[in-house]
């Protein structure tokens, strides 16, 4: 029973391995991009950026665009290229309006944006706490939207007030573990044990509502804890995107004082940063985007802790500029995550949360030794 | 010898909780009652049925997990010299979780008695994974990277596991109650078949205090003063798999036990090591059996899993642990 669902067509294989070696040769050839600075001046503002992250940044974009498109073009109902690019983009209402325009072109918004969340929020955590194996699923953010969102598909409540609780779970339990945390300042570390121990606490009520209510509706509640982009509507790319309006620029301002926080508490504050407040903006920036994206997709595992890293590797450490790389980056890997759930056991759909895990998983773990290393 | 005349005082806390495990529940039953069912057993009376076929293997299963819990904690902290050192941080519980589910999704694995080795061997494998991962590099297993370490493998292993569970609805029919960890409706048959692990792992780990007690001096103390270090930690870490393993074989991932028994042993009784897990060894037992006993009681005649309360209790230990006692001090 163990593959009762389809193998998978050769093609598909092929097309997912050839992926990955494009992705390595794009890392092979990002090495060769110039290490140059440039630098801006318009009036008032000047600014120096480096030339290499512009390169990756437009790259990125560019496997943003591509892989937009083959999610609009792929999927279990044929639909040519240029037929679903034309109905995308300028002839609207023709013969697939309802596959591309209500199924396949808000799904892939949806990817784009939820991307772009979870991956800044992993940066914003690893950055603040100085330690790269953080992210909002490790310190339980994510369990704590999991939490309200099981308990309502379990007691088969009102499924519209989903993503609201599970807003409601996160933000609120970020703020727990602050302040728990706190002891005059919150340091990087408690604030991991403590997530640590709260992330367990959470896991046990998920467990207990799991052992409580009927099975049909604990597998659509752990359905929904994997995470995935079934359904997604222009409803939940507004939601996105209206916190990515919001939450993103401010991120972007408070990278510039987080790579002074790095220097340590006491250098920072020496520099004139009023150190706890800029801790509690960050943390607030960082869980809120986690939450939008976690209410909206569900717990996606593993991409907010493994997409800091690949930006890191490709550019290096945290800046205004990297963070915008970053999110992209998310956007390529949720993207591709998800053509890779519909595609890979076509006609079975896996949540895309399983494909996350399953390719960040291992990656994660290498990263883990070698980080250790490094210290 | 104060710490020798508190051991009566923790066999009478132990046979308190053993008692109230056999009393306790559904069907509220006399001591007598109880007494009776195991030594003078009367088939016609119904309250001893239920001590003689359901209490008695539970409260026996839960005993038996608790003590090895806590002595599995007791050696973790005191070979890494880690106060979070143990098994449920170090991955074990997510581990043997993963394999079960696998066990039941791959080879369609239903009995108890099926799960049980693959719950051994997940549990080391994850605690084997952790360990390596966390100890590479300048300082070894310090708090923070053991208990990144074990919660990344957690996650993914965790990850890993709710997509198995996906795929297919009987497996997670199946897992669910496991993965709460329960000791109700568990036979003695899993306690039977792991009886001997147990039993030489209780012995083993028991008699190394002395060794531990200098193994946490540290490396080059130890070594200094004769000792065979890595033998004693190979020995140690063989020992802790061992217990942790065969405990969420038979009692499923219940957490925290490990993590909190042998800190309040140690603000009791000291630093010495012997005493530690012996106190870890008879205290174990009590604190499960009186998290069964509360998961029993608190929403009758439904039950709470004993892990659920596990973790409802442990998880604000640890954090007061975290918030009110500096970690490095071991």
């Amino acid at each position: 029973m163990i593959l009762a669902i389809n193998a998978p067509a050769t093609g598909t294989l092929a097309a997912i391995a050839a992926g990955l070696v494009l992705v390595g040769f794009a890392l092979r050839l990002s090495e060769l991009l110039p290490t140059r600075r440039g630098a801006l001046r318009a009036g008032p503002i000047s600014g120096l950026f480096q030339w290499r992250v512009v390169w990756l940044t437009l790259g990125a974009m560019a496997a943003v665009l591509g892989l937009m498109v083959v999610g609009l073009i792929v999927g279990d109902f044929p639909v040519s290229a240029r037929d679903s690019l034309r109905t995308a983009l300028w002839d609207r209402g023709g013969e697939f309006d309802f596959i591309v325009n209500t199924l396949r072109f808000p799904r892939v918004t949806v990817a784009v944006l939820a991307g772009m969340c979870l991956a800044t929020s992993g940066a914003i955590f690893q950055g603040l706490i100085n330690n790269p194996l953080v992210s909002p699923d490790i310190i339980g953010i994510n369990n704590g939207a999991a939490v309200c969102a099981v308990f309502i598909l379990a007691v088969g409540g009102n499924v519209s007030l989903l993503p609201y609780a599970a807003f409601v779970g996160a933000l609120s339990t970020a703020i727990v573990i602050y302040l728990l945390a706190w002891k005059r300042g919150v340091s990087g570390s408690r604030l991991v044990l403590v997530g640590i121990g709260i992330n367990a606490l959470l896991a046990a009520v998920i467990t207990f509502i799991q052992v409580r209510y009927p099975i049909e509706r604990v597998a659509a509640a752990a359905r929904w804890q994997a995470g995935s982009l079934f359904g997604a509507n222009w409803e939940d790319a507004r939601t996105l995107g209206i916190g990515i309006a919001i939450l993103l620029p401010l991120a972007f301002i408070l990278t510039r004082r987080l790579r002074i926080l790095q220097l340590g508490g006491d250098a920072s504050a020496a520099m004139g940063l009023r150190v706890e407040r800029e801790r509690l903006l960050l943390i607030a920036t960082g869980s809120g985007l986690a939450a939008i994206a976690v209410a909206v997709v569900g717990p996606l595992a593993f991409v907010a802790l493994v997409v800091p890293h690949l930006a890191r590797l490709l550019a290096g450490n945290i800046t205004g500029g990297v963070l915008i790389l970053t999110a992209l980056l998310g956007s390529v890997f949720l993207l591709g995550a998800d053509l890779i759930a519909q595609r890979l056991f076509a006609p079975t759909i896996l949540p895309a949360g399983v494909v996350t895990a399953a390719l960040g998983g291992p990656y994660f773990l290498f990263l883990l030794a070698r980080y250790n290393r490094a210290i | 010898m104060a710490h020798a005349a508190g051991v009566p005082f923790a066999l009478a806390l132990l046979a308190f909780f053993v008692l109230l495990s056999l009393r306790c529940g559904a069907l509220e039953i006399t001591s007598a009652q109880a007494w009776n069912a195991i030594f003078d057993y009367d088939t016609s009376d119904q309250g001893q049925i239920v001590v003689r076929e359901l209490r008695a293997p539970r409260t026996l299963i839960g005993a038996a997990a608790g003590a090895c819990f806590a002595l599995a904690g007791a050696i973790t902290q005191g070979v890494t010299r880690n106060p979070l050192g143990a098994p449920s941080i170090l991955g074990i519980n997510a581990g043997a979780s993963f394999a079960i589910v696998t066990a039941i999704f791959a080879a369609d694995v239903v009995t108890p008695k099926g799960y049980v080795w693959f719950a051994f061997l997940g549990a080391l494998g994850a605690a084997a994974l952790v360990y390596s991962v966390a100890s590479v590099g300048h300082g070894g297993a310090t708090p923070v990277k053991l208990a990144l370490a074990g919660a990344v493998v957690s996650a993914l292993l965790a990850a890993w596991t709710t997509s198995l569970l996906l795929l297919d609805e009987n497996t997670l029919d199946e897992a669910r109650f496991w993965l709460a960890g329960s000791l109700s409706g568990r036979g003695t048959d899993e306690l039977r078949l792991l009886f001997p692990i147990i039993a030489v792992a209780l012995v083993a780990g028991l008699f190394m205090g002395r060794q531990i007690n200098l193994l946490s001096l540290g490396d080059d103390v130890a070594a200094g003063l004769g000792q065979r270090t890595a033998l004693v930690r190979t020995g140690a870490g063989i020992t802790v798999v061992l217990l942790a393993g065969s405990a969420v074989a038979i009692a499923g991932p219940v957490a925290f036990i490990g993590l909190a028994i042998p800190h309040m042993v140690r603000s009791i009784v000291g630093p010495d090591y012997r005493w530690i897990m012996l106190y870890s060894l008879l205290l174990g037992p009590c604190l499960m059996l009186a998290a069964d006993v509360v998961g029993r009681v608190v929403v009758r005649p439904a039950e709470l899993q004993v892990g659920i309360v596990t973790a409802a209790v442990g998880a604000p230990f640890l954090i007061y642990l975290v918030r009110f006692t500096k970690l490095s001090e071991l």
